[in-house]
C-alpha cells in the first residue's frame, strides 16, 4: 500500500528519530528506505517484547522512539507494553501490521484478535486501510504526542 | 563452586560509580541497590517486565550515548530474553554495561532453581553465560566468582569498550523479596528522564 520513502517522509515529518522494529513481510519492503534514512535511526530486536522497553529506555533518553511490529507481535508484547505505557506511564506509539485485514475470506486468528487486543489494552488506534489515509499516521502520532497518550496505528496488510 | 555476597559486590560498583553514570538495576540487584542509597541517574526497574532490563537499557544507551549505562540484571531475567543479547551486540552501544547477577535461582519467589543451575540440569550440560555472551557477538566479556577478583577487575571493566557483558557469580539471600518502588513509578520515571536529559 505504501512505499519506504513514503513511510519514511511521513515519520520525519514528525520528529521520529528511532524505528524499533521487527518486520513483516509489508513492513519489511521498508527496511531500506528506513535504513537509509538520514534522521531515523532504525533499531532491529529479536523478539517484540524488546521493543516497548527499548522504546522506554530511548524515549526516557528524549529520544522520539516509533515501536514498528506485526499484529502477532503484539500478542507477544503485553507485558512488556504494559510495563512501559501503565506501570512508567511512558506514552509510547506504534505502527502495527494487521496481518491478513484485506483478506477477508482468510481464516487468521491474528486479524480476529488484533483489535480487541488493542482495545483490552487501552490503546487509541486508527486504522489506516486505504492509501488516501496515510496522514492519518502522523496526525495521531502528533495528537497522542500533544496529550502524552500511547497510540497505535494499524497497517492493513492483504491483497487489496 | 565460589560464589561472593551479592551486597559487597553491589558495594564495589557503588564505590566506583561516577555521578553521570546511569544504573539501572531489577529484581534482587534493585532490591540491595536501593539500599545503598539515591542516585538522580539511578533507574530502580520495579515493577519491571521480567527480562527486559537490559533492552530498557540499550534504550537509554543509544538516546544517550555520552553517558555509560550499566545494567544489573538477573540470571533469570537474562534467561527470559537471551535474544536480547544479539539486539545488544547489533546496536553495539560503546557505552553500555551489562551484568548479570548469577545466583542460579529465582531469589524473590523463594529461591526455585532455574532451567540452568547446576542442580537442575544434567551434570554434562552445563550453561555458561560467558560463552553464549561471545557467541552473541559481545568482545568484553568477564567473569568473576571471588569478592577480590571483582574489586580489582571492575575499574577494567567500566573502562572497557563497550558493550561489555559482566557475569557476577553470587549468593542468594534468604528471604530476599521482591523489590518495591521507592515512590510511584510514573512519577520516578519523570524525575529520572529529566536526569538523563541533562547535559553530562
Amino acid at each position: 500500500m505504501f512505499s519506504g520513502s513514503q513511510i519514511v517522509a511521513e515519520l520525519q515529518g514528525v520528529g521520529i528519530t528511532h524505528v524499533v522494529w521487527l518486520p513483516d513481510s509489508t513492513l519489511g519492503q521498508w527496511e531500506e528506505a528506513l535504513s537509509s534514512a538520514t534522521a531515523i535511526k532504525l533499531v532491529r530486536v529479536c523478539r517484540e517484547g524488546e521493543a516497548w522497553a527499548m522504546a522506554m529506555g530511548l524515549y526516557l533518553g528524549g529520544a522520539r522512539p516509533l515501536v514498528m511490529i506485526q499484529c502477532t507481535g503484539l500478542f507477544d508484547s503485553g507485558d512488556s507494553l504494559r510495563n512501559a505505557l501503565y506501570d512508567f506511564g511512558v506514552p509510547l506509539f506504534a505502527v502495527i501490521g494487521y496481518r491478513s485485514f484485506l483478506n477477508k475470506a482468510a481464516n487468521d486468528s491474528a486479524r480476529t484478535f488484533t483489535e480487541p487486543n488493542l482495545k483490552s489494552w487501552g490503546l487509541d488506534y486508527r486504522l489506516i486501510d486505504a492509501p488516501e489515509k496515510l496522514p492519518e499516521l502522523g496526525a495521531h502520532y502528533a495528537a497522542c504526542r500533544q496529550a502524552q497518550r500511547p497510540g497505535v496505528v494499524l497497517i492493513a496488510e492483504g491483497k487489496m | 563452586m565460589s560464589r561472593m555476597s551479592l551486597v559487597e559486590s553491589l558495594q564495589v560498583l557503588h564505590g566506583l560509580r561516577q555521578p553521570d553514570q546511569v544504573v539501572l538495576s531489577t529484581m534482587a540487584a534493585a532490591r540491595e541497590w536501593m539500599k545503598l542509597g539515591t542516585h538522580p541517574l539511578d533507574f530502580i526497574y520495579a515493577p519491571s517486565a521480567m527480562g527486559e532490563a537490559p533492552a530498557l537499557g540499550l534504550g537509554m544507551a543509544l538516546a544517550r550515548p555520552d553517558r555509560q549505562v550499566i545494567v544489573l540484571n538477573g540470571d533469570g531475567c537474562m534467561l527470559m530474553n537471551l535474544g536480547n543479547l544479539v539486539t545488544i551486540t547489533a546496536a553495539a552501544p560503546a557505552n553500555l554495561v551489562l551484568i548479570v547477577c548469577d545466583n542460579s535461582v529465582y531469589e524473590v519467589t523463594g529461591r526455585q532453581s532455574t532451567a540452568a543451575a547446576e542442580g537442575a540440569r544434567p551434570p554434562d550440560r552445563a550453561v555458561d553465560f560467558c560463552r553464549i555472551a561471545r557467541g552473541c557477538g559481545f568482545a568484553a566479556v568477564y567473569e568473576f566468582a571471588k569478592i577480590e577478583d571483582w574489586r580489582v577487575g571492575a575499574p577494567q571493566v567500566l573502562a572497557a569498550h563497550g558493550p561489555a557483558f559482566v557475569l557476577l557469580k553470587v549468593e542468594p539471600i534468604p528471604g530476599g523479596e521482591v523489590p518495591r518502588s521507592p515512590a510511584p513509578p510514573v512519577e520516578r520515571a519523570r524525575a529520572f528522564a529529566e536526569a538523563l536529559q541533562q547535559p553530562s
